[in-house]
């Protein structure tokens, strides 16, 4: 794009004009610093070119508007959802607007934004004043043109119209609109004055994702290009020793074979690594031919010798390291109210039961892949990861090149869940490609992608209440986890404020598996436990579990405690909601309902299961949810992303189940490894809370509550309570069933 | 390597490859229709679902070699304009989440309903079953298969 040199900024908003060279104006603006809560200002920000920018709003002379997003699609419709918001304000037409994709580098895009749950909630309000600021600016420039004063003046559909009856599109102002101050203090709309917000829009990448256009990672060619598929260590904890590569070589269209692992380990060496890092200790065997096929076929040629000199580790050994670390004194302390330990003496009666989590891999759609082509002058990536801007640097470093000659195009990715976060194959790219000097593409096979992955921590839960005169008095939580433990906040979630007499404390066990965040980590599962426990905390009580919920919540509203995360009020509506979609308790016989209700990802969730029973085994049939997550920007989008949350916390629950035999996983592809299909699907059928509060998160707020909820219907059909997932495994070792 | 003509979309394409490359990599790598997908290569997953003589096959399960006189249908060529009835139903329910393993999921459709016309909720659930969805949006894919139905009769 060509500018002319006058530019515009506005030091609140963070945002520049300019008239386009071509015809239009250009309107740049930070789409990630915008999405940061306490964004810092940049200091100078006159000297800014439009090369610092990250997100553009191109306002044509025919006054169509194209918002180049630099948001890449995990799918979770942020792409089609932020632009929402932005011609909203802006009062165009959606017909009008069209979103691309905007190339990307990290030169040239300093803050790039990886989507998720937290998109919508931090850009919120930069994205309305965005629209809104460039409205005004156009209003302006009519004013100017009808030397009349712009309060007179109106803009709607794209049109502005004065008092006299005059109207002006748009592109007929675009080009003095660029030139003018940019306002400050502009006004932003009413709920109710919203027209596109809250419109069912239909995901903006539909045409190309239905005709099977070229969007994903793996669809990436460029000129040259290389295929590469990578030999890792089949037990986790185990080293290259040495490799036969005469067949391999064989193989028709492969081309070398070549081993890697220096350039990540001494940097892994240096200390900057994060310990995601663990998958690259040791050297790969790497196999590079002219297509896929041959990449994979190779591959499966190659012999190889590995050593361990660490103890390969078993889920056996990790059970019994779980317990051990609950038992044990030395756990951290994560939040502490009132003292457990003396309302456990004083109480009627004290429960205690344990949860178990397997470790879990993501098993994205679209296997891990990247492209990377190192030259002597620079490095360009592409490819679907989460964090773009920390793997660019990473492999500035690894390599020695300067950040700035290394670019990174996102694609779209099939699937995150967490697993994208973690670059470890955008480094095995760049790797290959500084080995080679030749353009290449990383492709994980399934196998690959299941059994070298970045697995949910498998954790323990024992959770432990006390009863005084039918209240809950005393709550302690014990999170024992190979792996990582929950982060921040977590603690601060329900039911911390809600019982007197509180405590979270973790304990963690780290080994050779590779653990990383796994969508909503940690309350994926954290919700199942606590949700499961006050089910039965209910059943002791003898009070209805829902209105045990209630009860508790009581307590933490109007808290002046600032470090509680949720909202008893909220919680209570969207609970409220929840009982009365699903006729809580007004079922017909042979149909068994369980409630659960968590908050996380700032957005309230309670769902209702409903399971029926064939030949004595539970059948999901129906989940009824109601979602506090403020404004629906787009509610197709939306149920669409609490659909998807649901049925991925049941599928899980339910069926996944993975474990490690000396240090190697126990499955390899979708043949043993059960992902929930359309068979086992229920219904979801999905209410949201009405009100006129900033919009919060939704990929992954719909997850955690799920599994509770399937749990305690299973409850209420079989009476038998799930202590573990999956459930499948639980039910077919009880004796309800043989 | 030896030569292989395939007919591919209502074209002729000559391909150069190893005997034994599964028609998902033939597509994919030396043909540039990349909307046939990989998901699991072991027939497990449905992502790589193309029409063999009009019925749902899996690409990845499929030699070059054996191939000489079927007509293969991709999604790039389900329609000439992205209007199959499948596909306007996928946009009208707005089925896709990530995306990924819907062309699969639409290509199964496409081929199910030439059989079935008319067909029962416990009949699209069967005829989906194989096909895996990662993010789950089985409850709008169960949909559009209705709503495509009803337009395709
Ligand atoms: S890739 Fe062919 S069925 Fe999965
Ligand atoms: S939409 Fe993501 S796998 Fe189906």
């Amino acid at each position: 794009m060509k500018f002319q040199n006058k530019n515009n900024f506005s030091r609140r908003n963070f945002l520049k004009t300019s008239v386009l060279a071509g015809g239009g104006m250009l309107i740049g603006f930070n789409l990630l610093t915008a999405c940061k809560p306490d964004a810092e200002m940049p200091v100078d920000i006159e000297n800014l070119n439009f090369n610092d920018f990250n997100a553009f709003i191109k306002i044509s002379d025919e006054g169509y508007v194209t918002i180049f997003s630099p948001n890449p699609e995990i799918g979770q419709g942020v792409k089609t959802s932020m632009p929402m918001i932005i011609a909203e304000e802006l009062n165009v037409e959606w017909s009008k607007v069209n979103v691309v994709q905007g190339v990307l580098d990290t030169k040239n895009y300093k803050r790039q934004l990886a989507g998720g749950s937290q998109s919508i909630r931090f850009g919120w309000d930069a994205l309305r004043q965005t629209g809104a600021t460039t409205k005004q600016m156009l209003v302006n420039a009519a004013a100017i043109k009808w030397n009349v004063n712009a309060n007179t003046c109106k803009a709607s559909k794209g049109i502005i119209t004065n008092s006299n009856g005059d109207k002006l599109g748009y592109g007929e102002v675009v080009k003095e609109a660029a030139l003018l101050e940019v306002p400050e203090d502009v006004k932003l709309k009413k709920v109710s004055e919203y027209t596109i917000i809250g419109q069912e829009i239909v995901n903006v990448d539909i045409d190309k994702i239905i005709t099977g256009k070229p969007l994903f990672g793996l669809d990436y060619k460029a000129e040259g290009m290389l295929y590469a598929s990578v030999l890792r260590p089949p037990s986790f904890g185990q080293k290259l020793e040495s490799f036969d590569a005469t067949k391999a070589k064989k193989v028709a269209g492969v081309i070398d074979v070549i081993t890697i692992g220096d350039k990540v380990r001494n940097f892994v060496k240096a200390g900057k690594n994060n310990w995601t890092f663990k998958l690259s200790e040791t050297d790969k065997v790497v196999v590079i031919a002219t297509n896929t096929w041959a990449a994979l076929k190779g591959k499966k040629a190659l012999s190889a010798v590995w050593v361990t000199d660490t103890k390969l580790e078993s889920t056996q050994d990790h059970d019994k390291i779980l317990t051990k670390v609950l038992d044990g004194k030395k756990q951290n302390i994560r939040r502490e109210d009132g003292d457990v330990h003396k309302a456990f003496s004083k109480a009627d009666r004290v429960i205690e039961k344990t949860y178990h989590s397997p470790f879990l891999p993501h098993n994205c759609m679209e296997p891990m892949n990247f492209y990377a082509n190192v030259t002597a002058e620079k490095v360009h990536l592409v490819g679907p990861v989460q964090t773009p801007e920390y793997a660019a640097s990473v492999v500035a470093d690894m390599l020695g090149y300067d950040i700035d000659k290394v670019s990174l195009e996102m694609t779209r990715m099939g699937g995150g869940f967490g697993r994208r976060l973690y670059g470890d194959f955008v480094y095995e790219a760049a790797e290959i490609s500084n080995a080679i000097k030749k353009p290449v593409k990383v492709i994980s096979s399934r196998e690959d992608d299941m059994t070298t992955g970045i697995y949910r921590p498998s954790i323990k839960y024992r959770i432990k209440a006390s009863i005084k005169d039918g209240k809950v008095t005393g709550y302690h939580l014990k999170e024992a986890a190979v792996g990582g433990n929950m982060y921040g906040l977590i603690p601060n979630f329900f039911p911390a404020g809600c019982i007197p007499n509180y405590k979270v404390e973790t304990g963690n066990y780290r080994g050779n598996i590779t653990t990383g965040a796994w969508r909503a980590p940690y309350t994926n599962f954290l919700a199942f436990a606590e949700q499961s426990f006050f089910d039965e905390l209910a059943t002791e009580l003898n009070i209805d579990t829902i209105q045990l919920r209630l009860d508790l919540l009581q307590n933490v509203k109007g808290t002046s405690d600032k470090s509680i995360q949720y909202s008893g009020q909220r919680m209570e509506d969207t609970i409220k909601l929840v009982r009365e979609k699903a006729n809580w308790g007004k079922t017909k016989d042979g149909v068994y309902q369980g409630f659960s209700a968590y908050y996380s990802h700032n957005t309230h969730v309670a769902e209702i299961a409903e399971i029926e029973l064939k030949d004595g085994f539970p059948v999901i049939k129906k989940v009824v949810v109601a979602v506090d997550c403020g404004v629906v920007v787009n509610p197709t989008g939306a149920r669409n992303q609490v659909e998807g949350g649901v049925l991925d916390g049941i599928g899980h629950a339910m069926y996944a189940d993975f474990s490690f035999k000396d240090g190697k996983p126990s499955d390899r592809n979708f043949d043993t490894y059960r992902l929930i299909r359309m068979q086992e699907t229920p219904k979801v059928e999905v209410h949201f809370v009405e009100n006129e509060l900033s919009p919060t998160g939704l990929g992954e707020p719909g997850l955690p509550p799920a599994g509770g909820a399937v749990a305690n219907a299973i409850n209420a059909a079989l009476g038998k309570r799930m202590y573990s997932q999956p459930f499948v495994k639980e039910l077919n070792d009880s004796s309800i069933l043989s | 390597m030896p030569n292989y003509t395939l007919y591919i979309n209502g074209k002729e394409r000559s391909v150069t490859a190893d005997a034994d490359t599964p028609l998902l990599w033939i597509l994919r790598d030396e043909l540039n229709l990349v909307g046939t997908k990989f998901g699991c290569g072991i027939a497990q997953c449905g992502a790589c679902t193309v029409h063999i003589d009009g019925v749902a096959i899996r690409s990845c399960q499929m030699q070059v070699s054996i191939l000489d006189d079927v007509k293969i249908t991709t999604i790039e060529g389900l329609s000439a304009d992205g209007k199959h009835p499948v596909q306007e139903a996928w946009k009208e329910i707005d089925v896709p989440q990530c995306g990924y393993c819907q062309s699969g999921q639409i290509m199964t459709a496409s081929a199910f309903l030439e059989e079935n016309k008319n067909p029962s909720e416990e009949e699209i659930r069967e005829a989906m079953h194989g096909n895996i969805c990662r993010c789950a949006s089985y409850n709008r894919i169960e949909k559009a298969v209705k709503v495509a139905a009803d337009k395709m009769s």
